[in-house]
């Protein structure tokens, strides 16, 4: 437990120093990897349970989008307290739907979990009182007390996020390398055993649910923040497979990866986006590939020993 | 009255037009060694199945130490104490005979949850690394189990359900799939590990020798009947059994 704590802090340590040198655009867009990456990170809690959602898009703007009007109707500003709030939110609303979905594997629980994601967001594009499909603005943060001018705001709000990104990394290492991450593991790999084990398949699955609503909600608040804006776009089906995306990229050794896998897509999307407006998503998708086929279980089995995740390799 | 630890009464089950149990009574004692044999598609799994929990029977009941556990789900029948391996080895295949012992180990120990305690821990590896020896795995303990060859992956499926520290160990053909040389060590290997044990074992089994060595009792099933319920030496020289399941009457 040390020694994941003691990782964490020191990876956090590095990434603040990097972010200190970089330029602002990079820092922005470290944040909004961060973000990202947070949403992917319950992905591949899910994942080593053997299910991938393609909607946690819902708990991403659910948390954006509660911390948001707190911040932009309620003058909640404190950042530490928005992510908090974000990241209740997304658990709260990932439990709600958890024991219709936790019924249900593969395919249709991919589905189900989109069909619910895009429910919110045609439920939010029609609520005009909160903006409808334009959505709101969302306040800038302040940081104990303190409100940062522009020049420093963003610096700030990534080093929050890399509090909160290191601190969510350890204890989903935690919780991976544990005993119920072990059964977890144990259900992805051969359901029918673990069940005539005596472990329920659907509390590890509904477990592994909210925690993904959790962390995608913590995301959702970040990146509502570091845009200064939400929309229902956060709740989009193109959202939520961006971060799959991520997930699969990143893959499932690791509680790492995904955030370098989320900013590499960042930047991609950056670049391409610039240079090529209307086919980024084409390069990410050949990156995909070669991923896929040169690297199976993603970015993090570089360093992770094997996948099996029961060793501590790579935090 | 009796100490069985199961006890089977009167179960049915029928398949359309199958009759795949019909009242089938059985008392199983602590630490028995119960072979289930019959010809094929007698009811030998079918039994194995309704009392595990995968099919729920017609009528009829099946109490574990006096409780019913009759139609409960397999995870709750295996909480109360049965347990079971599998004719196809059904493991945890990218990981090692380790790791599916920890998972054994891990939801037999149940209670709340510890979400920030390693599942490897001194105490549990050692416990995942007895249970490996007394099957004789040791040398293929930290081995991916999709690597390993068929009477070995039949042994750790065995493991893992003993790992639970059953009261009832059901085990559906351990020797199906293993060469006619690997049967009597792996059987021996099998009783080994269970001599330390209170546990009831109940085995299907198709070869006669290896009924008569290691059963102290068998259960010759016909047509979804219970034709004979004896010793082995007294079942198989039954003239039905000798007629409908082994096929060595005159
Ligand atoms: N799920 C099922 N649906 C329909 N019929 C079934 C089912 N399971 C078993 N049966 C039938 O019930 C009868 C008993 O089958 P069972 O599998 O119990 O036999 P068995 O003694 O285990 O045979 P074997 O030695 O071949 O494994 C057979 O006629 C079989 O076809
Ligand atoms: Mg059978």
């Amino acid at each position: 437990m040390i020694r994941v704590f003691g990782l964490a802090a020191l990876g956090a340590v590095l990434a603040i120093v990097a972010g200190a040198l970089a330029p602002a655009w990079l820092v922005f867009t470290m944040t909004k990897a961060i973000a990202f990456g947070l949403v992917a990170l319950g992905i591949v809690g899910l994942m080593r349970g053997g299910l991938v959602s393609f909607g946690q898009g819902l708990y991403y703007c659910a948390g954006a989008y509660v911390s948001g009007l707190l911040a932009a109707r309620f003058g909640v500003s404190e950042a530490a307290l928005l992510l908090l709030i974000g990241a209740v939110t997304g658990a709260a609303a990932a439990a709600l739907v958890s024991p219709l979905i936790a019924r249900y594997r593969g395919i249709f629980f991919a589905m189900l979990t989109m069909a619910l994601s895009m429910v919110l967001y045609g439920v939010l594009a029609k609520a005009t009182p909160i903006g409808g499909t334009d959505g709101f603005n969302v306040p800038r943060p302040s940081f104990g007390g303190w409100t940062p001018g522009p020049e420093s705001a963003d610096l700030a709000l990534y080093v929050v996020a890399v509090v909160f990104a290191a601190v969510a990394a350890a204890l989903c290492r935690l919780y991976y390398d544990s005993g119920p991450g072990l059964v977890a593991l144990a259900a992805r790999e051969n359901e029918l055993r673990v069940e005539y084990l005596g472990a329920s398949v659907f509390t590890v699955t509904q477990r592994n649910f909210i925690l993904a609503g959790g962390l995608a909600g913590l995301g959702g608040a970040l990146n509502g923040m570091a845009l200064g804006h939400v929309d229902p776009f956060f709740s989009y089906w193109t959202t939520s497979g961006e971060v799959v995306f991520i997930a699969i990229l990143g893959g499932y050794a690791s509680a790492v990866a995904v955030f370098g896998a989320a900013l590499i897509v960042e930047l991609v999307r950056s670049f391409s986006g610039q240079y090529f407006p209307e086919s980024w998503q084409l390069f990410l998708g050949i990156f995909l590939l070669l991923v896929i086929i040169f690297l199976p279980r993603g970015f993090g089995s570089l360093w992770a020993k094997r996948a099996t995740g029961a060793k501590g390799a790579g935090e | 009255m009796s100490a069985a630890i199961l006890e089977v009464r009167g179960l049915n089950k029928s398949f359309g037009a199958v009759v795949a149990a019909k009242d089938i009574n059985v008392n199983v004692m602590p630490a028995a060694r119960l072979s289930l044999i019959g010809s094929n598609g007698a009811g030998k799994t079918t039994f194995v199945n309704m009392v595990t929990g995968y099919l729920k029977p017609d009528s009829g009941e099946v109490l574990l130490d006096g409780k019913p556990i009759t139609g409960l789900p397999p995870r709750r029948i295996t909480q109360a104490g049965v347990c079971r391996s599998f004719q196809i080895p059904q493991l945890c295949e990218t990981m090692t005979p380790t790791e599916n012992i920890l998972v054994s180990t891990e939801i037999a120990a149940g209670g709340a949850p510890h979400f920030f305690r390693p599942a490897r821990r001194r105490e549990t590896l050692a416990a995942a690394a007895e249970m490996l020896e007394r099957f004789g795995l040791t040398e293929f303990a930290n081995r991916p189990v999709n690597e390993l060859p068929g009477g070995v992956r039949k042994l750790v499926d065995i493991a893992m359900s003993l790992a639970m520290k059953p009261r009832v160990l059901l085990l559906d053909e351990p020797t199906s799939g293993v060469s006619s040389e690997e049967k009597f060590p792996l059987m021996d290997k099998v009783m080994a590990a269970l001599a330390g044990e209170k546990a009831a074992a109940i085995f299907v089994e198709h070869d006669m020798d290896i009924v008569t060595r290691y059963a102290d009792r068998v259960l010759a099933f016909y047509a979804g009947e219970i034709i004979a319920d004896d010793a082995p030496e007294d079942v198989l020289s039954d003239p039905a059994v000798q007629k409908y399941v082994t096929g060595t009457a005159r």
